[in-house]
């Protein structure tokens, strides 16, 4: 018998206590509601500020040129973008001509790991949403916009539109029918890194980005 | 680790050494301050996450409920959680014991070569004493969260399990990187401390072949490990090497993704009064072809180590609900004013005590579950409603009852003393019986100055225990 039979043996032949499955949507409809877009922003905006990330909101063609002045602002001249999607193709072929260097990450991490984690300041991608109750960004990363670029560079730049912000997690779930199949990582971000570890004091930027900003594209900018 | 086996044999484990680290403590300024100040905080933090109490109370009665659902159903769900792991790409091994659980993980780890393991936080892998293993297996295992990392540094083992270096000071940790990091200044602040923190472990992130992670919630219908962070080191670990081993305790799992928001809201708020914490990490799979970083191969090892003894009774099953929020040690009175290092085991306070013994035996914990006032806070924050007092009287009935055969517990019986359960014996029969108390009331009164004046540790810091020369019946009979 192997350990895996043995484990489940003597799982098996304890006493049996079925409980019945509990109602967790009922919970959710009874201790949360529904809010408006803009108040969802609003919460959005208040929770992930609490938690040290600059939020701009931008209209659904000015965000270019925020993107811009934050990395004027914050003197960064190298923009890690991902051209296989619109945003970052949008990016790399406007920020260029504006004298920002951006290079792609269009290969495998191994060849180019050691420059990935010395020479890259920033990264641009998007959020797929946001969850208003908790400030709370759902970063779905695939070939084209890999895991590393929201973890590695110390800025870690997010363009998200506000019409994809839900109330909670739950909802988000539930809508976006995750039980049906996640990517092989799925992330949600509630600001930049940080640590309490040395005396309960806060510091920013423990492993992983030290500043977090979102551009936040909403309808009536 | 190294407790004895065979369920009858009575090897004592002596109270002293827990007695003696947490006079140790006591006697310290400095830890109760630092104690004292860290509970306090976390404590006031919590509160505020949960202004009301009606929806902590419901929220907390749904953690149970989604707790104790899923361990009514622990067989099936490993299996199916297994069979989805499996088709993600994920690899999945079961031991029974640290040691097997040390041996798959280094397997691994010389499978590939590997030279370098960064971890990220794990309590199963403190557990497992995996760090030692690695050392004598020649393999470099080194803890990237901060506070494991400043623990690590120190040659210590975490105080507790959500703040590991909650014992030190930042001029303790000053000097401990001054000493042991090349090339750094004596600097007690603590932004430029994590810092130097961050640079030293950037470039292990880089090197290291093998990213070793705990689990906070294995989700079986997606086959998905969720883990739960704020610095970024547990999603280095799991995406920049090559390699991600995963391991856990057999009772962290979920059926659905629909009982994730609750649990893991409970958890942040309950732990460090957090809404959410920075990261929430979903890893259902290997990288995929195309894909241009993530490890190539994942696993997940499921540990028991006496969990199933745990599961095999109804009330001790309870324990298992655990979330491992750590708000139990928080406030408790003990645990403030001894710290974690005193209890001598991974898991100190409250949870500690209760679950050790089924991974150590009671042969080596049977003093542990007396380390309580049984004022009742552990069980009153508990975000799944484990009845943690309940659990510990009986975890002392198991502890300091005569052995018996079929025991439910590995070292039941272990606290045994036929003198004193004696003494107990005929302290109920004179109670019982009003003309016996009587009696042996009016022999106190009279022989009162045959009692000793060392009695134990009564005497310690008291004046001795002497019946008063006169009853109180004696008396009342006087005045009519």
């Amino acid at each position: 018998m192997s350990a895996r039979d043995r484990i489940l043996a003597r799982l098996n032949a304890a006493p049996v206590m079925n409980k019945p499955e509990p109602d967790v949507a009922a919970w959710f409809a009874e201790h949360r509601s529904e809010e408006t877009p803009a108040e969802k922003a609003a919460r959005f905006r208040h929770f992930i500020e609490l938690a040290h990330a600059e939020v701009y909101s931008v209209s659904r063609g000015g965000w270019l040129q925020k993107l811009w002045e934050v990395l004027s602002a914050k003197q960064i001249g190298k923009l890690l973008v991902a051209p296989g999607t619109s945003h970052g193709q949008r990016a790399q072929s406007e920020l260029s001509a504006l004298g920002i260097d951006c290079p792609s990450y269009a290969e495998p991490i191994e060849n180019w790991k050691e420059t990935m984690f010395h020479d890259i300041p920033a990264s641009f991608t998007a959020a797929r949403g946001a969850i208003a109750e908790t400030g709370t960004l759902i970063l779905w990363p695939d070939a084209d916009e890999p895991r590393l670029m929201s973890l590695v560079p110390p800025v870690h730049i997010v363009l998200l539109d506000a019409a994809n912000i839900y109330n909670t997690l739950y909802e988000t779930m539930q809508q976006e029918g995750w039980k049906n199949g996640l990517p092989t990582n799925s992330l949600l971000i509630s600001g930049p890194s940080k640590t309490a570890d040395i005396q309960q004091t806060l510091a920013y930027g423990a492993h992983g980005p030290k500043e977090l900003v979102v551009l936040m594209i909403e309808e009536n900018v | 680790m190294n407790a004895p086996q065979t369920p009858h044999a009575l090897h004592f484990m002596p109270s002293a050494g827990f007695r003696a680290r947490s006079k140790e403590v006591v006697d310290n300024p400095f830890l109760r301050q630092s104690f004292r100040g860290a509970m306090d905080f976390l404590m006031s933090k919590r509160a505020a996450q949960f202004p009301d109490p009606v929806e902590l109370e419901t929220l907390r009665t749904l953690g149970e409920q989604i707790r104790q659902y899923n361990l009514g159903k622990l067989p099936e769900l490993l299996v199916q959680l297994e069979s989805n792991l499996t088709r993600n790409g994920i690899q999945v091994h079961w031991a029974e014991t640290p040691e097997e659980a040390n041996q798959i993980i280094l397997g691994l780890c010389q499978k590939h070569s590997a030279k370098l393991m960064v971890k990220g936080k794990s309590m199963v892998s403190e557990e497992i004493e995996l760090n030692h293993a690695a050392e004598a297996a020649g393999i470099d295992a080194l803890e990237s969260d901060m506070g494991e990392y400043i623990v690590q540094l120190a040659h210590e083992k975490p105080s507790h399990i959500i703040m590991p270096a909650i014992h030190k000071t930042k001029e303790q940790i000053a000097k401990l990187f001054h000493e042991n990091v090349p090339g750094v200044e004596y600097t007690d602040n603590v932004d430029a401390l994590i810092q130097i923190g961050r640079n030293v472990l950037r470039e292990k992130f880089l090197e290291a072949d093998v990213g070793l992670s705990g689990v906070n919630f294995a989700v079986a219908e997606t086959g998905t490990l969720c883990l739960v962070e704020n610095e970024g080191n547990g999603r280095m670990c799991t995406t920049a090497p090559a390699v991600h081993i995963a391991i856990t305790g057999i009772e962290k799992i979920v059926e659905k993704l629909d009982h994730i928001p609750p649990l893991y809201s409970l958890l942040t708020r309950s732990a460090t009064g957090q809404n959410i914490s920075t990261y929430f990490n979903m890893i259902s799979g290997p990288r995929k072809a195309g894909e241009k970083d993530g490890p190539q191969e994942v696993h997940l090892v499921l540990l028991d180590n006496g969990r199933t003894q745990a599961y095999a009774d109804e009330q001790l099953r309870k324990t298992l609900q655990c979330i491992r929020c750590g708000a139990c040690m928080n406030h408790c009175p003990v645990y403030t004013r001894i710290g974690g290092h005193a209890y001598g085991t991974t898991y100190p306070g409250p949870i500690g005590k209760i679950i050790s013994p089924h991974m150590l035996g009671l042969e080596a914990t049977a003093t542990m579950a007396t380390a309580s006032s049984l004022c009742g806070a552990c069980g009153e924050v508990c975000p799944v409603k484990i009845p943690i007092p309940e659990l510990l009287m009986r975890l002392r009935e198991e502890s300091f009852s005569a052995p018996h055969e079929n025991p439910t517990m590995r070292g039941q019986g272990a606290g045994y003393n036929a003198t004193v359960s004696a003494i107990w014996r005929g302290w109920a029969w004179v109670y019982r019986s009003p003309a016996l108390y009587r009696l042996a009331t009016w022999l106190g009164s009279r022989f009162n100055w045959l009692m000793p004046s060392k009695q134990g540790p009564w005497t310690s810091v008291r004046v001795p225990l002497k019946p008063a020369p006169k009853r109180l019946r004696d008396m009342l009979k006087e005045r009519a």
